[in-house]
């Protein structure tokens, strides 16, 4: 903690300028008065990282309260939303979601280890292409793009039922390279401003860039409800905002880039407990 | 009558622009420490519209990461890079016009992007791809401009 005191004691400094509100270190994330989240964990040692801090820790306070109750986080109306199309028949088979899989809790675990390499493709699955294959393969219906209110919602419901266990995905084996390609990436500084995803999220997260404060940029609250777009957003799409931040051309979502990113990415956040959906600025 | 004023203040703008198109980046000449001795146009900065461009988001955007009080009357005032209070009295000018074109110069690995050089990182947007991120007398201006935060 600190790193992240220090950063608290200099936004305090800097009070006369700072009238937005900072997290309070000791805020707790507990959701619906039952669910305990551990937002700071420790790290692995293999981490880059000293410790590891969700994204809540550096939302105002009102953005926290927002996640800490279902009926205040906007995701759930998406989530809803899902739910009815968990149980509809799409596509040229007849089948719904729900035909062949009954309970949606079904999938508890799932979003903790994802993205995970698949030996049979040779490629990592993310949670849009094992949902798009389910479409395309079993039920005879059209893919979803990526991002799209559809994909991002179903995504919103598959991963709370993960909500409160820690991320795991594993970067050995046949995830090797793409682990390797994403640490690269992470690492690279692109755009005209010319800068890496290091920079921001590794080397200044605490600190406030202009009106925002740097998170370590994690992906355990993924999907998440934005209030500045008032959308869930994806991690690969919000990988396109930063980049654009930058002024870089992105890669395209369900790149080979953004994936293998996608798992460095996660990986870095390994032991941090899933909050999906959660609530950002 | 607006319409006609805006014109000649355009074209005003442009033509000096045209005059003040200054040293290409590349040819840029820095010192040992990464200092810049010379003007970028030979055309004196102006620290009033350097204060713009320092506070502007389009633009320098300075103040999205450095804390400086002569600008208080902006909200948000980042905390990446070191704050400015007493720029002008730590740093000379040929210092100051080196870390605004370059600061990698002066400090490798910085974070702070380089407002005039010829290369940008890779995959830079087309609409932006070999352009400098300041114009030339956008630096002096914002040199001129830093030069007047000094220690109290």
């Amino acid at each position: 903690m600190k790193k992240f005191t220090k950063t608290l004691t200099c936004v305090i400094a800097a009070s006369a300028f700072a009238t937005v509100a900072v997290a309070d270190e000791d805020a707790k994330l507990i959701i619906n008065d039952e669910l305990k989240i551990e937002t700071n964990v420790a790290a692995s040692a293999d981490s880059p990282l000293d410790e590891l801090f969700s994204g809540w820790v550096f939302r105002s306070n009102e953005t926290q309260l927002m996640q800490m109750d279902d009926f205040d986080n906007p995701s759930f109306i998406f989530v809803e939303q899902a739910e009815e199309q968990f149980a509809k028949v799409d596509g040229t088979e007849g089948k719904a979601c729900a035909t062949c899989h009954e309970d949606v809790a079904s999938f508890k675990g799932l979003r903790t280890v994802l993205p995970r390499h698949n030996a049979s493709t040779g490629k990592l699955d993310t949670m849009a292409t094992l949902i798009n294959d389910c479409r395309t393969d079993r039920m005879g219906a059209e893919p979803w793009k990526f991002s799209k209110g559809k994909m991002t919602s179903m995504k919103a419901l598959i991963s709370l039922q993960s909500r409160g266990m820690p991320m795991n995905v594993a970067v050995d084996g046949g995830a090797a390279e793409a682990f390797e390609k994403g640490k690269e990436l992470y690492y690279t500084r692109v755009g005209q401003l010319d800068m890496s995803c290091a920079n921001c999220h590794e080397d200044n997260y605490g600190n406030m860039i202009r009106a925002d404060h740097l998170s370590q940029g994690q992906t355990n609250g993924f999907p998440t409800y934005r209030l500045k777009n008032a959308k869930l957003n994806s991690i690969q799409g919000r990988f396109k905002g930063c980049m654009k931040n930058i002024r870089a051309t992105p890669y395209k979502e369900g790149s080979d880039e953004f994936t293998a990113l996608e798992l460095y990415v996660a990986s870095r956040g390994n032991g941090l407990i899933v909050e999906s959906p959660s609530v950002r600025n | 009558m607006l319409l006609r004023s805006l014109v000649a203040v355009t074209a005003a703008l442009i033509s000096t622009s045209a005059l003040a198109e200054g040293t290409a980046p590349d040819a840029v000449a820095f010192g040992e420490d990464g200092q810049v001795m010379a003007s970028l146009t030979n055309v004196a900065g102006d620290p009033a519209a350097g204060k713009k461009y320092f506070t502007n988001r389009k633009l320098g955007n300075c103040l999205a990461c450095h804390v400086n009080d002569d600008a208080s009357e902006q909200s948000f005032h980042g905390e990446v890079g070191p704050e400015l209070n007493g720029a002008g009295s730590r740093w000379d000018e040929a210092q100051l016009r080196g870390l605004v074109v370059n600061s990698k110069k002066t400090f490798e690995d910085s974070i702070m992007p380089s407002f005039y050089r010829a290369k940008n990182g890779a995959r830079t947007m087309e609409k932006f791809a070999g352009k400098t991120i300041l114009s030339a007398q956008q630096v002096e201006d914002v040199v001129a401009y830093l030069i007047t935060l000094k220690e109290e």
